[in-house]
C-alpha cells in the first residue's frame, strides 16, 4: 500500500498564487483530514491528488506528489490510470441520471469491461462495503436519483471502490447529508481505512477529530500546522491553529 | 377617473386586443384554409400524381418529396449539427479561432434562406454535379438548418451540471467517454426538441428549393436521392399561382395537409420539451 | 496511447462539424462575388444603383436595381408599420399587465403562428387579405404590397413580441419597484421607464425584424405580383429582390447568361443588407447588454 507524499507545492490559477510551498505526508491505511477556512485551498490541494484541476483555465503547478513514490505530475503518466488508483467522493452526491447498478459498473465499463459475471460481482461487492447492499439488492434497476441522500452518497462511494483504488479523496462527503446520514457515513469511513489510504476535506472540526488519525490545518494555501489528530486539537503549535480551534474566526 | 388611469385602462384593453389579435388571426387562418381545403383532402387527392385538370391532380408526388426531403436532410445536418454543438460547447477552449467558430453560426442564422439557394445552386447542383435532385435540396436545407441545431445542442449542453462530468472523470473516464455516454443522453431530450424543430422549419421551406431547381410539375414520384422532385410548399405555391378556382381548392387542401404535419411536429417537440425538463429535474 | 491518439481524432473530427458554420459562410460569400464579379464586367455599378427599371429578361435590358430595392422597402415597411405597435404591446400587456396565467396560454399560441410555413401566409394574403382591401379600396389591383406587407406583418408580430418580452423580463425588480412606488401607473411605468430601459433588447428585435421582412420571399411572391415597379405606391403590384430570384429560378435561363448572372447581383445585395443589419443587433446587443447585469 502506498503513501503519499507532496514536496513543496506550488498551485497557481493564471496570476493568482493559491497553494503556497505546502509539503506533507499521508501515511497508507489511515485518515487524514485537511480543515480550514472556506477558501483556504484544501480543496485545490486534496484534487491534486487525483489532478482534477487540470480541467481548469491558467493552472500550473510546481513541486511534485509522488504516490508509491512515483510523480503523478510527470507527463508520461495516463491520468484514466492516476484516476483507477484515486478514487474521489464529492460534496454533494452526484449519481448518474441512470440505475443504481449502471451507476456503480460505469467505472469498469468504460475500461471495456463488459462480461456479466464481472460486473454482477462487482456490484454486490462494492454495495456491501458501503453497506448499501441490503437495503437496494432486490431491485437494482431502480434510478439512483429515488435514493436518499445518504443513500446516494453511498452509492457514489461504492461507485468508485468497485474500479478498485488503493486511495479515497473525500471532499466535504457529508456537508449535504442530515445527521443520521452523516453518522453513517462517518461510520463508514472508519470502516474503509483498513484497507485505503483516505483524505478527507471538513470544514466541520468535530467531524475531523471524530474520524481522522492526523490532521493538517490550511490556511490562506499554506500548510499552517500539520499533526497526529489528537496532538493538533489539544496541543496546537501554531497560534493560528489555536485561534481557529477556538472558534476565534472561521 | 384621473386621466392617468384612464389612460392606463385603455391601454389595458388595447394590449388585450393585440394579444387575442394574434390568436383571432390564427383561428381566421385555419379557418379559413379548412372551409377551403378539407373537403378536398380524400384518398383521390392523396395519391393521385399532378394533372393539368384540377379535379384529377392530387400531391402524391409532393408528399413522398417532403418525406425524402424530412429523411435526408435529418441524415446530413443531425450528425454534424450536433456535432458541432458538441464541439463548441465541450472541446473548445476559448481562443480566437473558436470564437470566430461561433460568430459564423450566429451570423449564418440570419442569412435569408433564398440565400441558401444561390449557395445550393451553384455548389451542389453545378459544382458539384447533383443536379436539382432530392441530394442537392436536402444538402442545401441541411446547411440552412445546422445553426438551429448547433443552438439546441449547445442550449442542451449546458443544461447538464458540472458534477455529472466531474463525476465521470474522477472515475477515470476520458473526455469522448464522458460526453458520449453521460452528457449527451442527458442533454438528449433538448437536442430531439431542437432537431424536430429545426426539421419542422426545413418541411416548410419553398424558396430555396425553388433556386435549386425543384421542379413545379413532377409527374412521378422520385424514387432515389438523385431523382428530380417536387415539395408540397412548392406544390401550393403552383396552384395557388393558378386563376382556376379548382386549383385553389387544391392549394388549400394541400395547404392542411402540410399544416397538419407542421403542427405533428411540433406538437411532438412542445410535448418532449415539457417531459424532458419536468424529468430533469436537477 | 491508442486512447490518446482515438481521442484526438474524436476531437479533430468535432472540430470539422464546427468549422462547417466558416465553409458554408465562405461558400456563400464566394459564390456571390464569383457571379457578381462577373456581372459587374457587364454592367457598371453606377447603372446598377442609378438606373430607374430592371428588365434583364426584355429585349431591352436596363439593370437598375432600384425598383427592386424600393419594392422590398415598401412591404418592410409596411410590415414593420404593423409588427411594431401589436408586437410591443403585446410584450408590454404580457408584461405588466395580464395574469400570469395568460401568458402560459398566448406564448404558445403565438409560436404556432412563428411555426407556420410562409407559403400558407401567402396563401392567406392572396386569397382573404386582398379581397378584403379591395372591398375597402376599389382601386386596389389584385396584387400589390399592401397585401403581402401586412400579411408579412403578422408573420413577424412574435419575432418582436417574444424578443421584445424577453428584454422586459430581464429588467431588474428594483427598476419597477421604484416607479410603482411613486404612484405611477402600468401605462407611465411602461413607457417612461421599462421601454426605455430595454430599448437596446427591444431595437435589437426590430432590426432582427426588419432584417427577415427584407429576406422574406414567399407571402410576397405569391401576393404581391412579379412587376419590378419603382414606386412607394401599395395597391399596385411591385417585385422585390427576392421574388425576382424566384422568378428567374422557375423559367429557363442558360448558367453563364447575364440574365443568370443577375440573380447573384440581386443575391449579393440583399446579402449586404441583411448581414449589416445583423451585426448591428449583435453589436448593440453586445455593448448595452453589460449595463443591466
Amino acid at each position: 500500500m502506498s503513501k503519499l507524499i507532496a514536496d513543496k507545492v506550488n498551485v497557481y490559477y493564471g496570476q493568482s498564487h493559491v497553494i503556497k510551498d505546502v509539503s506533507l505526508e499521508v501515511p497508507a491505511n489511515s485518515v487524514t483530514a485537511f480543515i480550514g477556512p472556506s477558501g483556504c485551498g484544501k480543496s485545490t490541494f486534496l484534487r491534486l491528488f487525483n489532478r482534477m484541476n487540470d480541467y481548469i483555465d491558467g493552472f500550473k503547478m510546481t513541486g511534485s506528489i509522488l504516490i508509491g513514490g512515483s510523480d503523478i505530475y510527470d507527463p508520461k503518466v495516463k491520468i484514466e490510470e492516476l484516476r483507477k488508483k484515486v478514487g474521489m467522493v464529492f460534496q454533494k452526491p452526484n449519481p448518474f441520471p441512470k440505475s443504481i447498478y449502471e451507476n456503480v459498473v460505469y467505472g469498469l465499463k468504460i475500461q471495456g469491461i463488459k462480461d456479466k459475471k464481472i460486473l454482477d460481482e462487482a456490484v454486490e461487492r462494492s454495495l456491501i462495503q458501503v453497506a448499501l447492499w441490503d437495503e437496494v439488492k432486490d431491485d437494482l434497476k431502480k434510478s439512483a436519483y429515488a435514493l436518499s441522500g445518504g443513500q446516494q452518497q453511498r452509492l457514489c462511494i461504492a461507485r468508485t471502490l468497485a474500479v478498485g483504488p488503493d486511495v479515497l479523496l473525500m471532499d466535504e462527503p457529508t456537508s449535504a447529508l442530515d445527521p443520521i446520514s452523516t453518522s453513517k457515513l462517518e461510520m463508514l469511513i472508519q470502516d474503509l481505512k483498513k484497507n485505503f489510504t483516505i483524505i478527507i476535506v471538513t470544514h466541520n472540526m468535530q467531524q475531523a477529530g471524530r474520524i481522522s488519525d492526523q490532521t493538517a490545518f490550511f490556511y490562506l494555501g499554506e500548510l499552517v500546522e500539520i499533526n497526529q489528530t489528537r496532538a493538533l486539537f489539544t496541543n496546537p503549535q501554531s497560534e493560528r491553529t489555536q485561534n481557529y480551534i477556538t472558534g476565534r474566526f472561521g | 377617473m384621473s386621466k392617468n388611469r384612464i389612460i392606463d385602462k385603455s391601454f389595458k384593453y388595447f394590449g388585450m386586443f393585440c394579444t387575442f389579435f394574434g390568436i383571432l388571426i390564427l383561428v381566421l387562418f385555419l379557418g379559413n384554409i379548412l372551409i377551403d381545403g378539407l373537403g378536398r383532402v380524400n384518398w383521390q387527392f392523396l395519391t393521385s400524381l399532378p394533372s393539368r385538370s384540377p379535379e384529377k391532380a392530387g400531391i402524391l408526388t409532393a408528399f413522398v418529396g417532403t418525406l425524402w426531403i424530412l429523411v435526408l436532410t435529418a441524415v446530413i445536418a443531425i450528425p454534424v449539427g450536433v456535432g458541432a454543438g458538441i464541439y463548441l460547447e465541450e472541446y473548445a477552449k476559448k481562443n480566437r479561432l473558436n470564437n470566430f467558430l461561433e460568430i459564423n453560426i450566429t451570423n449564418l442564422a440570419g442569412v435569408p434562406s433564398i440565400i441558401y439557394g444561390l449557395l445550393g445552386l451553384e455548389v451542389f447542383v453545378r459544382i458539384m454535379g447533383m443536379g436539382g435532385s432530392l441530394l442537392a435540396g436536402s444538402c442545401t436545407l441541411a446547411l440552412l438548418i445546422l445553426p438551429i441545431i448547433v443552438v439546441a445542442t449547445r442550449e442542451a449542453l449546458k443544461a447538464v451540471p458540472k458534477s455529472l462530468r466531474e463525476a465521470s472523470y474522477a472515475l477515470g473516464a476520458s473526455k469522448w467517454q464522458t460526453t458520449w455516454l453521460q452528457v449527451l443522453p442527458a442533454a438528449s431530450g433538448g437536442i430531439v426538441t431542437g432537431v424536430i424543430l429545426a426539421l419542422s422549419r426545413a418541411i416548410g421551406e419553398t424558396a430555396p428549393l425553388i433556386v435549386v431547381g425543384a421542379l413545379a410539375y413532377v409527374p412521378f414520384v422520385p424514387a432515389s436521392p438523385t431523382d428530380e422532385f417536387t415539395v408540397l410548399p412548392i406544390q401550393i405555391f403552383n396552384w395557388v399561382s393558378r386563376p382556376q378556382k379548382g386549383f385553389i381548392i387544391n392549394s388549400a387542401a394541400a395547404i392542411v395537409v402540410l399544416l397538419l404535419i407542421t403542427f405533428i411536429m411540433n406538437g411532438a417537440a412542445v410535448y418532449l420539451r415539457n417531459r424532458w425538463q419536468r424529468k430533469t429535474k436537477w | 496511447m491508442i486512447m490518446k491518439q482515438r481521442e484526438k481524432i474524436i476531437e479533430s473530427l468535432l472540430f470539422l462539424c464546427g468549422a462547417i458554420g466558416v465553409l458554408t459562410t465562405i461558400g456563400i460569400v464566394w459564390v456571390l462575388l464569383s457571379e457578381s464579379f462577373v456581372f459587374f464586367k457587364e454592367v457598371s455599378i453606377i447603372d446598377f444603383f442609378t438606373d430607374t427599371q430592371w428588365t434583364p429578361l426584355f429585349a431591352e435590358k436596363h439593370f437598375g436595381i432600384l425598383p427592386l430595392i424600393t419594392g422590398t422597402l415598401l412591404t418592410t415597411l409596411i410590415a414593420i408599420v404593423v409588427a411594431l405597435p401589436i408586437g410591443l404591446t403585446i410584450a408590454i400587456y404580457l408584461n405588466e399587465y395580464a395574469p400570469k396565467k395568460l401568458r402560459l396560454y398566448v406564448k404558445p399560441a403565438l409560436e404556432i403562428l412563428a411555426a407556420i410555413p410562409t407559403v400558407v401566409y401567402g396563401y392567406f394574403a392572396l386569397m382573404v387579405v386582398t379581397p378584403l382591401l379591395q372591398k375597402i379600396f376599389p382601386g386596389m389591383a389584385g396584387f400589390n404590397a399592401l397585401s403581402a406587407g401586412i400579411v408579412m406583418g403578422i408573420m413577424i408580430i412574435p419575432l418582436i413580441s417574444s424578443l421584445s418580452e424577453d428584454a422586459l423580463f430581464s429588467l431588474p425588480k428594483s427598476l419597477r419597484e421604484a416607479s410603482y412606488g411613486m404612484g405611477a401607473t402600468r401605462y407611465q411605468t411602461s413607457f417612461r421607464v421599462l421601454v426605455p430601459a430595454a430599448s437596446s433588447g427591444i431595437l435589437v428585435s426590430i432590426i432582427l425584424a426588419i432584417s427577415r421582412a427584407i429576406g422574406e420571399t414567399m407571402i410576397v411572391a405569391i401576393a404581391a405580383g412579379q412587376q419590378p415597379r419603382l414606386t412607394f405606391d401599395p395597391t399596385v403590384p411591385i417585385e422585390t429582390i427576392t421574388t425576382y430570384i424566384v422568378q428567374v429560378s422557375m423559367g429557363d435561363v442558360a448558367r453563364g447568361s447575364i440574365e443568370y448572372q443577375t440573380i447573384f447581383a440581386a443575391g449579393i445585395t440583399l446579402f449586404l443588407f441583411t448581414f449589416l443589419l445583423n451585426n448591428i443587433s449583435f453589436w448593440i446587443k453586445k455593448r448595452f447588454q453589460e449595463k443591466y447585469d
